[in-house]
């Protein structure tokens, strides 16, 4: 392996807000209502803070003189370790909210088994988000419950944004070398060892969504390691990075 | 259904800050449900951290007195002036109080 | 000033003792500076024009988060991300203060959305200019919320309760929002040529549609007089239009940045800058939905609300729902 671990896993995590953020502020001033267009705001801010913090450790784990916004603004798709589901498209607003329920799910169980990390600056940092993302997730699991339960169209939405989403989640929840190696450091939970207590919190939620959960262990994998992203992300990152490239000796 | 039957119903929102005062009325918002309101006065009413709690009531259940009655509602406290710090006339000497 | 034109459909302002005694009872009580309160009696001219000024004034914070929310994705840093999303989120919250004091009058939410996608009601016509370079992202705080704040600040002590209050909170949100455009203006004007030429372009796009937001001289105006009586209105637009021209001009001379006015001159005898009118016509096409972003601004609107109905409506049949179980279960 090239690269320390534990910046990998820094940029993993700094990577998945990074990148969900930038998906949730495209909705600033198009959503649903102005409380929803609020709300939105809210967790694309709580992300982008987590943001700085995660990459900013990273930076200094590297100890290469990279900033959190050199790692933001400066790194091509290949250097990237966000997984799949956060650059997906924010297709209708049931498709995000789903996106970010199913994130959600996974963040809190990280978080809190990250709060326990050998690393202290890695335990602070999850002790100062578990607050927020715990909002986030009761939020859109709420959200996901109207919709799923409310008219027969919104039903529909929400079921087909979960037959579309549900094979990006396996990504979250497969081991691979790195996380061995954080696990033994006692730095980050294995990722498998999360799984069941996923499916202990998104199946209720499911069910008072009326909602099916397809029945399929398909996950798509490449984001996380690196390997493959979507095309999806080779649009994000232009748009995100173009004044900091077109510009390199600017100061904004 | 008409088209006003759509939308969601208007809350009154009231917060009480950090510093144990009363909870104030701060403003309304629009949600579908009660605990759509809690969350949404979240997001809008304390995003400068502004509170600790939240009531939410339903601007249909709140019964107002009416402005015609002003005078028999308030007449009696505005004549009990000395429930007003100012109505005492301290001396100076005595310091702050 | 995100309310231009607005009229009031009166004939000119009465004289007291021209007034039936409720009226006159209403503007006593206004003259002695009381706030007027939703279930007060109130002429019903001075209700259906405060429904187009506040309704106006909501949704030009609605429309206004189009051209600032254009460069949250592409915002050079991650502070200046959080920032500018922060502020256009601040706006949405603006609009939102604004509908439900418009809303105390009697009029939806929906109903003033619906008149805004139809035309009936207007929006500030600032937000109809494109936002082109990230140095627009400083001009629009710093001149855009510069000249919202000279009106929106006395309009703290307007007379209708419900709409003073959402001002003083807007007030209070709205602090930062000139200052963060004034520090991206800094930041560009004293970086590299490339952020100066960005810095002096957006200024020379923005000057005169920021002096129209003031819209056109209305000292003559009865519908102007008439608002002010009421305090629904608290400055003339040529009052505030030179106090920001006054206020501005040394800002700009500070970040050294010419100000595209050749007539721009300090008048010692008058003490104020003597400067030149924005081209009125260009304001009227762009009330008349000819700038250059009206089509775009008023069909994001539209897509939102359109795109979003099974949102609201899928939400509130859940709510009902739950209801009628928890009543099935009383």
């Amino acid at each position: 392996m090239a690269a320390d671990p534990l910046f990998e896993l820094l940029l993993r995590m700094g990577d998945n807000t990074l990148i969900l953020a930038q998906r949730l502020s495209q909705w600033c001033g198009h959503g649903p209502t102005l409380e929803e267009d609020i709300a939105l705001a809210n967790i694309a801010l709580d992300l982008t803070g987590h943001t700085q913090l995660w990459l900013g450790l990273a930076g200094e784990v590297e100890g290469a003189g990279r900033d959190a916004d050199g790692l933001a603004f400066h790194r091509d798709v290949w250097d990237f370790r966000n997984t799949l589901l956060v650059e997906q498209p924010n297709g209708d607003f049931g498709q995000t909210i789903m996106r970010q329920y199913l994130f959600d799910a996974w963040h809190v169980l990280q978080l809190e088994a990250l709060r326990e990390s050998s690393n202290p600056q890695v335990a602070e940092i999850a002790e100062k988000a578990i607050k927020e993302v715990s909002y986030h997730q009761e939020r859109s699991s709420e959200t996901v419950i109207g919709l799923g339960d409310g008219t027969e169209e919104s039903h529909a939405r929400m079921q087909a944004a979960l037959d579309l989403l549900l094979p990006y989640v396996g990504e979250f929840f497969a081991n691979d070398a790195v996380d061995e190696i954080m696990k033994e450091a006692g730095i980050a939970p294995l990722p498998d060892s999360l799984r069941s207590a996923f499916d202990e919190q998104i199946t209720p939620v499911m069910q008072a969504a009326t909602l099916t959960v397809p029945d399929t262990d398909f996950a798509h994998s490449g984001g996380k390691s690196g390997r493959q992203h979507s095309e999806h992300l080779g649009h994000i990152l232009p748009q995100m990075q173009w004044l900091q490239r077109a510009y390199p000796d600017a100061s904004w | 259904m008409s088209a006003a039957d759509h939308e969601w119903p208007l809350w009154e929102i009231f917060i009480r800050g950090q510093h144990g005062l009363n909870h104030r009325h701060v403003g309304s918002l629009h949600a579908a449900d009660a605990e759509a309101a809690i969350r949404n006065a979240r997001d809008v009413y304390t995003r400068r951290n502004e509170g600790v709690s939240i009531w939410a009531v339903r601007a249909d259940d709140i019964v107002a007195s009416s402005p015609g009655k002003k005078g028999p509602l308030y007449e009696p406290a505005n004549s009990k002036v000395y429930r007003h710090p100012t109505f005492f006339d301290i001396p100076d000497d005595v310091g702050a109080m | 000033m995100y309310a231009q034109m607005v009229k009031s459909t009166g004939t000119g302002v009465k004289s007291l003792d021209e007034m039936d005694p409720r009226e006159r009872a209403f503007q006593e009580r206004i003259d002695a500076g009381e706030k007027i309160e939703p279930k007060d009696w109130m002429p019903e001219e001075y209700r259906k024009t405060l429904i187009r000024q506040i309704g106006q004034h909501a949704h030009s914070e609605i429309v206004g988060q189009l051209p600032e929310g254009n460069w949250i994705t592409r915002a050079p840093t991650l502070e200046r991300k959080a920032i500018l999303l922060a502020k256009v989120q601040d706006e949405a919250g603006h609009g939102l203060y604004l509908y439900c004091a418009a809303e105390t009058l009697g009029v939806s939410r929906d109903e003033m959305t619906r008149m805004l996608l139809d035309g009936r009601m207007k929006y500030s016509s600032i937000f109809n200019y494109p936002t082109l370079t990230w140095a627009d992202m400083g001009a629009v705080g710093w001149l855009v919320d510069g000249a919202a704040i000279m009106n929106q600040v006395p309009l703290q002590r307007t007379s209708y309760g419900p709409y003073s209050r959402a001002m003083i909170r807007i007030c209070k949100e709205e602090s930062f929002h000139q200052r963060q455009g004034f520090d991206i203006m800094m930041k560009m004007a004293n970086g590299t040529a490339a952020q100066k030429k960005m810095a002096q372009d957006a200024l020379n796009r923005f000057w005169y549609p920021a002096l129209m937001m003031f819209g056109p001289s209305d000292k003559d105006s009865v519908h102007s007089a008439q608002s002010m009586a009421w305090k629904i209105k608290m400055n003339t637009n040529d009052e505030l239009r030179q106090k920001f021209v006054d206020q501005t001009v040394p800002q700009a001379e500070y970040l050294g940045l010419t100000v595209p006015d050749d007539k721009l001159a300090w008048n010692e005898e008058r003490g104020h800058y003597d400067f030149s009118e924005p081209d009125w016509d260009e304001f009227y096409d762009v009330l008349k939905g000819n700038g250059p972003c009206n089509r775009e601004r008023l069909a994001a609107r539209q897509k939102a609300w359109d795109d979003n109905q099974w949102v609201r409506d899928g939400l509130l049949a859940h709510a009902q729902k739950r209801e009628a179980m928890k009543v099935a279960a009383e």
